[in-house]
């Protein structure tokens, strides 16, 4: 089996036993990327050199018999929406498209002390607003099973590489799903954990409240390894929450026995592929086969949390995208262009008498706020900023975020109850498989319904986990959800675990020409 | 004074503080003033992409002591919130502030004049908020360029903004607010006051309110902005008041009809003027700040601030009088003056016994000097021990008031002792047998101050006085005059 197809945790092994080098792994992988990302497009931006150098590192520690790190030389990506210092973060953004981050993200940085190389930033819908990597400013990102087919998103370069063999982990980050949903269409292992796990210093804000960074991976064991190397109290968060991370690496090959599980009634509704359905009943056969209990449990609240979710994120990104606003970096329009706009616009108003035009003329300060932000940021952002604005203004506030709130606290309520009768809730990631690129474009809405069964986490603040359960006739992933208590991260990854030593979808890659 | 006009004046204040924290209050930057531009930053209060504040404890701590020295309530939950709009030195395009549960509200400020211009009360504070200050702007509009240059060394600072009830009605009395206040603030360390360096900021709302034929009236309420010093805020109250009540007078415009507008104070001109609002300030869409978390605050803790407070000017002014039997006056003037005036005030006290001849030197010799020289005390050259040594030698008659002041203003200039001084002078007590005998020397050559005295007329002594003085300059003129009395009498 060549080096592309291992496992991180297989690759650990043969680095630690010497039979291979980490320079010769993160070739292998670069080569891969070289081969097979002119098709899939995973990569914004590929750090081959920082990459080789931080693996002969590595190399030269282990061999000297110095302390290794516990990602050992294995090439990790990143997510484009993570601070990389002294490389180029876009956030898939014509906004930052040139900026140069003089500080590590906590992630990146904890990344690098434990040795984990740094091959590329990936792909991403722009700011993390989107479920299919279609609203990347600066490329264009396909699903490795069909190249016709989106990744889905926002982490869609973070699965898509992983799928791809061009990275044997990844990181993504999940606002409403953008995790879980690209694994579920890309055939990965991908884990939100519980808001305030991982640091988000570093991590450029789309909503606060809701981001969370998380790894990607082929197997738990491994999403497993990359979480415990990420994870953890951050001073300079004060978000994070301050506990103890468990070894996740030592602890996720222990089965779980008494396992209980609840299928939500909600997820199994309208709207749900029939095949997509089929294939998770099997997936949850699977797990009673292994001895866990099946019953049903309710989120009556579900049902609101689109619209939750669509007042609270879009509010906080409003206020979060505020700073681009060309005055202290980013984007910044022409500006001689645009005083000599002013000047003719000044000169129309004043030929024509029209005194209205003139006082309500923009100042060149305000042209400058307007006109860079309209080259900066693309429709989807845009369409965000709008809603955010909208729902906090005067007048609307208690209406919408203040209603949203609420709503929000009872999602959270009907999580808890959910999890006094069971361990685990398991369904659907998503309601199909990966639609062809271009399918929703225009339809914004049917797109923020992919994020029907992934967004509650995101508002009650647990943690999930996507992993592969099969396949559609077209040849499709089908990601298989499990959702856990708050902290509950190794629950998640034991019963994960469970099911991919019983199972193989994880194991199957696509095949690039 | 305000029974005179036609209506009644309603001021309320708020004042920015800047809280003597060494960092700022969501990163670890120095807080000092007048280093080079966008040299005290990072990527915190840069608001660079993914960078997120954590809250200085310092801050808010001294936000407590504040709190607690006004009688404000400290509410055990208090949550951080983003106040939006748009300016170039606020780069993150939001202000960390405080919105719906500021982390203290309602308390009360005592102000009293002792000139008597207006009555004592207590102005009501509504609250005190802990705020993030924004960088400061510079319009270089030199060379016929409209170059705008912004320093991003200030954006962060932690600020206190205390909003008082509109319960001041006369320019006076806003001044003594703001001066009680920063006495207050100066009192408990929380904050150096300096208005040059903005480190106290004034707003004041202003309206009228004027008895009608209809009943009573209230006009549009007026912001003023750009005011320097507290005599520039007791000017533009001066100046705004009998403007508002012209411009009711001309179009009859009254609260609700005609917005609140925001003006500023030229001090050049000594005139307000309209200021040109923000663009698209009306709605600050404040939103809970999701990169913080809310502040719980214990009993235990509030109970520990209130017990480490020092004693406030007022209790101060309550105590030396009581202790000392000086005059309300006094007590203001020395407590006004700071801490370390009181302290040494109290020293001298403790050394001469004698709390109004202690205040009397202070008042009028110390602060004096400390004023024509641009001092502060602790730089005054004369110890409380020397001032005492001078003090008991008037005290014991060796030396007149007169003649000690001129010690007091060589002392000033040597670390002589007041013994070796004196001596240096001439001066030396004059025993009672030599003041006797000149006073019947200078009594048989002036019959006529004689006469006068036997008819009564006491003043004629002063001529003696005089007199014993250019021959002997150490006479006591007190002890002369009260032996020429008795032997008038006697004669």
């Amino acid at each position: 089996m060549s080096l592309i197809q291992l496992t991180a945790t297989d690759l650990l092994k043969k680095l630690s036993a010497g039979e291979v080098t980490s320079v010769e792994v993160t070739q292998a992988f670069l080569d891969q990327i070289e081969s097979a990302d002119k098709q899939v497009g995973a990569f914004l931006s590929v750090t081959k050199d920082s990459a080789l150098e931080q693996a002969a590192d590595v190399d030269s520690r282990r061999k000297a018999g110095k302390p290794v790190g516990l990602l050992g030389g294995v090439p990790v990506a990143i997510k484009d929406l993570l601070c990389t210092k002294g490389q180029v973060t876009t956030c898939a953004s014509k906004m930052l498209e040139n900026f140069i981050p003089p500080y590590d993200a906590t992630v990146v940085r904890k990344i690098r002390e434990a040795d984990g190389v740094l091959i590329g930033k990936t792909n991403m819908d722009e700011f993390a607003m989107g479920g299919s990597t279609e609203n990347s400013a600066l490329g264009k990102t396909s699903n490795p099973w069909n190249l016709d087919c989106v990744p889905g998103g926002s982490s869609g370069g973070a699965a898509a590489c992983v799928a791809a063999s061009m990275a044997p982990l990844s990181i993504g980050t999940d606002t409403g799903g953008s995790i879980r949903q690209p694994a579920g269409f890309c055939g990965v292992t991908g884990l939100k954990p519980t808001y305030g796990r991982v640091s988000r210093f570093g991590l450029i804000a789309f909503a606060s409240s809701l981001d969370q960074i998380g790894p990607m991976a082929r197997t738990a064991e491994d999403a497993a390894l990359l979480l415990e190397a990420i994870s953890g109290h951050d001073p300079m968060d004060s978000t994070s929450a301050n506990v103890a991370s468990p070894q996740f690496s030592q602890t996720v090959g222990k089965p779980l026995e008494g396992l209980r599980i609840g299928l939500v009634k909600e997820h199994f509704g309208d709207g749900l592929d029939s095949e997509v359905e089929a294939t998770v009943r099997e997936a949850v056969k699977v797990y009673q086969s292994l001895g866990a209990t099946i019953s049903d449990v309710s989120l009556p609240h579900n049902k609101y949390a689109i619209a939750t979710y669509y007042i609270i994120a879009p509010s906080e990104a409003s206020s979060n995208l505020a700073r681009y606003d060309g005055v202290h970096y980013g984007h910044r329009c022409d500006e001689k262009q645009m005083i000599e706009q002013l000047a003719a616009e000044k000169k129309a108003f004043e030929e024509s008498g029209d005194e209205e035009g003139l006082r309500n003329m923009d100042t060149s300060l305000v042209r400058m706020y307007r006109q860079s932000r309209a080259e900066g940021l693309g429709p989807e952002v845009k369409r965000r900023i709008m809603l955010g604005t909208y729902t906090l203004s005067a007048g609307y506030y208690d209406a919408y975020y203040l209603k949203a709130l609420k709503v929000r606290r009872l999602i959270r309520q009907d999580y808890d109850t959910a999890f006094k009768e069971v361990d685990l809730i398991v369904g659907p990631t998503t309601p199909s498989t990966a639609f062809k690129t271009g399918a929703k474009t225009d339809d914004p809405l049917s797109m923020y319904l992919e994020d029907l069964y992934t967004v509650s986490a995101n508002l009650a603040g647990v943690g999930g986990i996507s992993i592969p359960c099969g396949f559609s006739t077209t040849g499709m992933p089908i990601g298989l959800q499990l959702q856990a208590p708050p902290l509950a991260e190794e629950k998640l990854l034991q019963a994960s675990h469970m099911f991919q030593q019983a199972t193989d979808w994880h194991t199957r890659r696509p095949e690039l020409s | 004074m305000s029974e005179s006009l036609p209506y009644k004046i309603v001021i309320g204040l708020e004042v920015h503080v800047q809280l003597a924290t060494k960092t700022k209050l969501f990163c670890r930057c120095s807080t000092e003033y007048g280093n080079a531009p966008n040299t005290q930053t990072c990527p915190v209060c840069l608001a660079m992409p993914g960078a997120m504040p954590v809250m200085n404890r310092e801050a808010f701590q001294l936000g407590m002591r504040t709190a607690c020295a006004l009688d404000l309530q400290i509410p055990l939950f208090t949550k951080w919130d983003r106040k939006n709009y748009y300016y170039p030195d606020l780069p993150k395009g939001y202000q960390i502030s405080q919105f719906d549960l500021p982390m203290s509200e309602k308390g009360t400020l005592y102000i009293s004049d002792p000139k008597g211009r207006f009555e004592p009360k207590d102005v009501g504070i509504i609250r005190a908020h802990l705020e993030e200050d924004a960088g400061k702007s510079m319009h270089d509009e030199a060379n016929g360029k409209a170059d705008s240059r912004i320093d991003l060394n200030r954006c962060g600072t932690p600020l206190l903004e205390i909003v008082s009830e509109p319960d001041m009605s006369s320019p006076e009395e806003a001044k003594a607010y703001l001066e009680e206040l920063k006495l207050i603030l100066s009192y408990l360390g929380v904050s150096d006051c300096n208005m040059q360096e903005g480190s106290l900021r004034v707003d004041a709302n202003i309206n009228l309110h004027i008895e009608t034929k209809n009943g009573k009236i209230a006009t549009p309420i007026v912001e003023i902005k750009n005011m320097n010093s507290f005599r520039a805020v007791e000017r533009a109250l001066h100046y705004e008041a009998p403007r508002q009540y012209d411009i009711w007078q001309e179009t009859g415009g009254v609260i609700g009809e005609i917005s609140k507008e925001t003006r500023g104070w030229d001090d050049s001109a000594q005139v307000t003027r309209a200021q040109r609002e923000k663009e698209d300030m009306s709605d600050y869409r404040y939103f809970p700040e999701p990169d913080l978390a809310p502040v719980t605050v214990t009993e235990a803790q509030i109970a520990e601030v209130k017990a480490s407070l020092s004693e406030l000017p007022q209790q101060i002014r309550k105590r030396l009088q009581a202790d000392y039997k000086i005059s309300e006056y006094d007590a203001e003037v020395i407590v006004n003056q700071g801490q370390a005036t009181v302290d040494y005030y109290e020293a001298l006290v403790s050394k001469v016994n004698d709390g109004k001849l202690a205040a009397n030197w202070i008042t009028q010799g110390v602060l004096r000097i400390l004023k024509e020289q641009q001092i502060e005390i602790d730089a005054f050259p004369i110890t409380t021990d020397r001032l005492a040594d001078l003090l008991s030698a008037v005290q014991n008659k060796e030396i007149d008031t007169t003649r000690a002041k001129d010690v007091f203003e060589k002392l000033l200039e040597s670390e002589t002792s007041v013994a070796d001084m004196m001596k240096e002078m001439g001066i030396e007590k004059v025993d009672d047998s030599a003041i006797d005998s000149l006073c019947r020397e200078l009594l048989e050559a002036n019959p006529k101050v004689v006469a006068d005295l036997k008819a009564g007329k006491q003043q004629a002594v002063g001529s003696l006085i005089g007199q014993a003085k250019k021959k002997n300059p150490n006479i006591d003129p007190g002890s002369f005059r009260k032996l020429c009395l008795e032997i008038v009498q006697s004669m």
